[in-house]
């Protein structure tokens, strides 16, 4: 038996706790905003926070975040209006949007410890995670805007 | 009256139009006009297509009492920004407030909404002009209703924003309050239809309105075919073939069932080659979660009997292009006599280029669910073409069409991988073998790249000759590829006219000698459609070697391409065709959609101008510049790149000039050529996928790279030319990827005097 908090809500699960954290928050728990991409943690797609600090929920069994808390994007931020979010759409980032949850997580991590990011920064924070419609200018221009909250 | 849409809706005429196509005869617009064509401004193909057009405001717009205006959007949305941007075209000539109006996503229903294949670039030419008479008939009966509520003439009356006005006493009525009063009326006929001016757009052309996905892609609310929920779902995934043609031999499952979850292991049959939209056959297995679905996959034991394709190597696949190229082929296009100009020539200049497969790799792979049950089927799939996945369905399963429902999701990219509805049928053949469960199949990421329908692998080899001034006189391309239509017909050993197009024959330069050759090669995978298709092959070498021929006279790279594209004029290759090969221009006629070497030009001077063409660069810095025509637009690039001591590759600038006709959402065409940059440059820098044994040697996207945010260009500068409504709008998804790959090659030339023939680049550049 695992227990863990997502989104602030205790959950078990008594299943194979060697079940990647994706496939638990999808399949089991519905909470289809955490996308697959690979399976391997190449493509940043299934991006949440554990404890804060952003993970590839591909490659995290449960049984490495029982105990843990993990935030997907349903709960980064109850009106939908974190700061990352809110720069995504002003700056009408997405393309396709399949990627974009695991960017604006990875993005809202980055920020949570650095608030003004360079962009070196950026890259470095942002270089796991993909976007074959090829939003990488719009992306890193939205980082800053929310970092600076223009 | 008559609706709008009856002579569409016609049986007869489309009859008609399917034997006409059925001779493969050439398509010429005048033969087509269609009926009710008074009111449209021009003729496009989309009559042609399966399921036409359909105009009936009825079909695509309803207000209910409040006012809410519901649009339906018929175009599957892979992030083009389609699904906003012809309801907006709706939305515009109806009047509506923006903030007023929800949109619906419509089921595969090609007799109901016409065409749906969102494929080819083709959405916004082919639907503008329909979707605005939708608005504007509307707009028309909600004026009429108001104008018999008053007793006015209709001529005193004006929608405006989302109400109807009598001019003289000022007074308003909302659109909620003359809904059914105005959805009684009869639908406009076509020439009373009358279309806004274009001075009155309030988003046509604006682009201020913003995609109406955004907020439920950045909440991850967004529904995408991966992410379908249904009550006693159960999950699939899938061993298949790893050679194309391969069979099952034999498999032991035990140790796949003793997976916790696993419940079920079910053979699928497939369909040897050429197996066009039809599963390839393999062991399913089907679990409580998709964790356990790949656990149990990876625990089958399978052997395959792997067919005459076991021995498909790309490398000596290549050589064999390669050397096809070398010899006389088959010509498709011939003017004047290129081999005595060669010949005659006082130096001739040969270059062979080589493109590999490319695999799609949509971030969401290919995903379906189905329920098959009680002599009917649903869908819900990430689909391009809902249509022809709704008659595939059909088939398979012995149903007819309207027992099929096929719900069409958000797609986490298209790029044409996802116009072919095998991983749909899939998930029913699953699902009827279950009893009419639910199951959804998704497809690993290495599945996507073992069994996607592949970009196709091409040789090129292009021979010029030049007079004694370094003027071109003679020019031989001969191109040697599989064919797509390789997957749909047995061994068809040459490109087919639709990929000649694509930048072969409709070379629109100015050369008196002028020769375009095919050469067979028969395929050993899965062909398909890839974003902007043959024109990723034929604009390489083409633009590549005007540079090299630049180089060779001693000019300067952007003259010499406005030298070859020569006078302004337009170009009609079909007279000097052969052997058979059809310009199709895409299905458009060339009247509305001509190759203008007017605008070719006026791209490159645009683009030439805004990248600051010839300026002085630091040193391994260096710019090229391409100009192709695709999917009926014409996109000229200019790159900049700078190589450093090691080898190592960045690209400080790109410059991208289009003329896609009028830019209905200037916003979207932007992000589209921005991201375009992005996947030339992945192509370019590593795209490969390549064979052993019959099976693709990439597993992951470890060793099918694409590029990151770090390497991808700062900034892409997007220059729209300006054009009226009376520039008939013509394709944005595609077009920007062709020229990108050899702007950036010259770019390398010039920063580094390396000439890159062959893609990827790889290591080549390394010191």
């Amino acid at each position: 038996m695992v227990k863990l908090r997502v989104n602030g809500q205790e959950q078990s699960f008594d299943g194979d706790s060697s079940m990647p954290l994706l496939w638990y928050l999808r399949d089991e728990l519905g909470l289809t905003g955490t996308k697959y991409g690979c399976g391997v943690a190449l493509c940043g797609a299934c991006t949440v926070h554990v404890d804060g600090e952003a993970a590839r929920a591909c490659i995290t069994a449960l049984s490495d975040v029982a105990g843990r808390s993990v935030i997907t994007i349903e709960g980064l931020d109850r009106d939908g209006n974190h700061p990352v979010q809110k720069a995504w759409r002003a700056l009408n980032v997405p393309q396709c949007g399949y990627c974009q949850v695991g960017q604006i997580m990875q993005a809202a991590a980055l920020l949570a410890t650095n608030k003004n990011p360079s962009e070196e920064e950026i890259y470095s924070a942002m270089s796991g995670n993909i976007c074959r419609c090829g939003c990488y200018q719009r992306i890193t221009a939205a980082v800053k805007a929310a970092a600076t909250g223009a | 009256m008559t609706p709008v849409h009856a002579t569409i809706e016609n049986v007869s005429r489309r009859g008609f139009l399917k034997g006409v196509l059925a001779t493969g005869g050439l398509v010429v617009a005048a033969e087509f006009v269609p009926a009710r064509a008074a009111l449209a401004a021009y003729a496009t193909g989309a009559a042609k297509m399966t399921g036409g057009v359909v105009s009936d405001p009825h079909v695509f717009i309803s207000i209910d009492p409040s006012g809410l205006v519901t649009i339906v959007a018929h175009r599957a949305e892979m992030g083009t920004g389609i699904r906003t941007s012809l309801p907006m075209a709706i939305a515009d000539e109806l009047e509506a407030d923006w903030s007023r109006v929800k949109i619906v996503q419509s089921p595969g229903d090609e007799k109901k909404y016409g065409n749906q294949n969102t494929d080819g670039s083709r959405s916004m030419r082919h639907f503008i002009q329909p979707m605005r008479e939708c608005g504007a008939a509307m707009r028309q009966m909600l004026e009429t209703a108001a104008a018999q509520r008053w007793g006015v003439a209709v001529g005193e009356v004006q929608a405006q924003n989302h109400e109807v006005v009598h001019k003289l006493s000022g007074r308003k009525l909302g659109y909620g309050d003359l809904a059914a009063a105005a959805s009684a009326l009869p639908t406009p006929l076509a020439d009373q239809i009358k279309l806004k001016d274009q001075a009155a757009f309030r988003y046509l052309g604006k682009g201020n309105v913003q995609v109406v996905d955004l907020f439920d892609i950045t909440t991850g609310r967004a529904v995408y075919g991966i992410d379908t929920k249904l009550s006693g779902l159960k999950y699939a995934v899938i061993g298949r073939p790893p050679v194309m043609g391969g069979k099952l031999a034999s498999y032991d499952g035990t140790a796949a069932m003793k997976v916790p979850g696993v419940e079920k292991i079910i053979v699928i049959e497939g369909t040897p080659p050429p197996s066009k939209f039809q599963p390839i056959g393999g062991v399913a297995v089907i679990a409580r979660n998709t964790w356990a679905a790949i656990k149990g996959r990876d625990a089958l034991v399978v052997h395959w009997d792997d067919g005459p394709h076991a021995s498909y190597d790309s490398g000596a696949y290549k050589a064999q292009l390669e050397e096809t190229a070398r010899k006389p082929g088959k010509v498709v296009r011939n003017e004047g006599d290129a081999e005595k100009a060669l010949a005659g020539a006082a130096k001739t200049v040969s270059a062979e280029y080589y493109i590999p497969h490319l695999a799609h790799a949509t971030m969401e792979p290919p995903s379906a669910t189905a329920r098959v049950a009680n002599g009917k089927c649903e869908a819900w799939a990430a689909t391009q073409s809902p249509g022809t996945t709704r008659t595939e369905l059909a088939d398979k399963l012995g149903l007819k069409p309207e027992d099929v429902t096929v719900n069409v999701t958000l797609l986490g990219g298209g790029f044409g991988r996802k116009s072919k509805p095998d991983y749909v049928l899939e998930a029913a053949l699953l699902s009827r073998e279950m009893g009419g469960v639910p199951v959804k199949v998704t497809w690993t990421r290495e599945d996507d790249l073992h069994h996607d329908y592949l970009h196709t692998v091409s040789a090129e080899r292009i021979d010029a000759g030049l007079d004694a001034q370094g003027r071109v006189v003679a020019w031989r391309h001969r191109s040697v590829a599989p064919t797509i239509r390789a997957t749909f017909v047995p061994d068809p050993k040459f490109e087919q006219s639709g990929e000649l197009t694509m930048g072969l024959i409709d070379e629109p330069f100015d050369i008196p000698n002028l020769r375009c050759e095919v050469g067979e090669a028969e395929a050993h995978t899965r062909i398909g459609w890839f974003r902007s298709v043959s024109n990723i092959p034929h604009a390489f070498a083409t633009q590549c070697f005007v540079a090299e021929l630049a180089h060779a006279a001693g000019r300067d790279p952007k003259e010499m391409l406005i030298e070859l594209l020569g006078p302004p004029r337009r170009v009609d290759p079909r007279p000097s065709l052969q052997n058979g090969a059809e310009y199709t221009n895409m299905g458009d006629p060339l009247e509305t959609y001509p190759i203008d070497t007017a605008r070719l030009r006026r791209v490159v001077e645009l683009v030439a101008d805004k990248a600051d063409w010839g300026k002085k660069l630091p040193p391994r810095h260096g710019q090229g510049i391409a100009v192709h025509r695709s999917f009926l637009s014409y996109v000229a690039t200019v790159v900049e790149v700078a190589v450093d001591e090691k080898g190592r590759l960045s690209v400080p600038r790109v410059d991208t000039a289009i003329d896609c006709g009028f830019a209905a959402n200037p916003e979207r065409i932007y992000s589209q050529i921005e991201g375009a940059a992005v996947m030339g440059l992945s192509l370019a820098k590593y795209g490969e996928i390549s064979f052993k044994n019959g099976r693709v040697q990439q597993n992951n996207l470890d060793g099918f790279q694409v590029i990151r945010i770090e390497e991808s260009p700062p900034i892409t500068h997007v220059h729209i030319v300006p054009n009226g409504i009376d520039v008939p709008s013509s394709g944005v998804g595609e077009p920007g990827l062709p020229p990108f790959a050899p702007a950036l090659c010259n770019a390398i030339f010039a920063a580094t005097g390396k000439r890159i023939r062959r893609l990827p680049i790889g290591d080549q550049l390394a010191t």
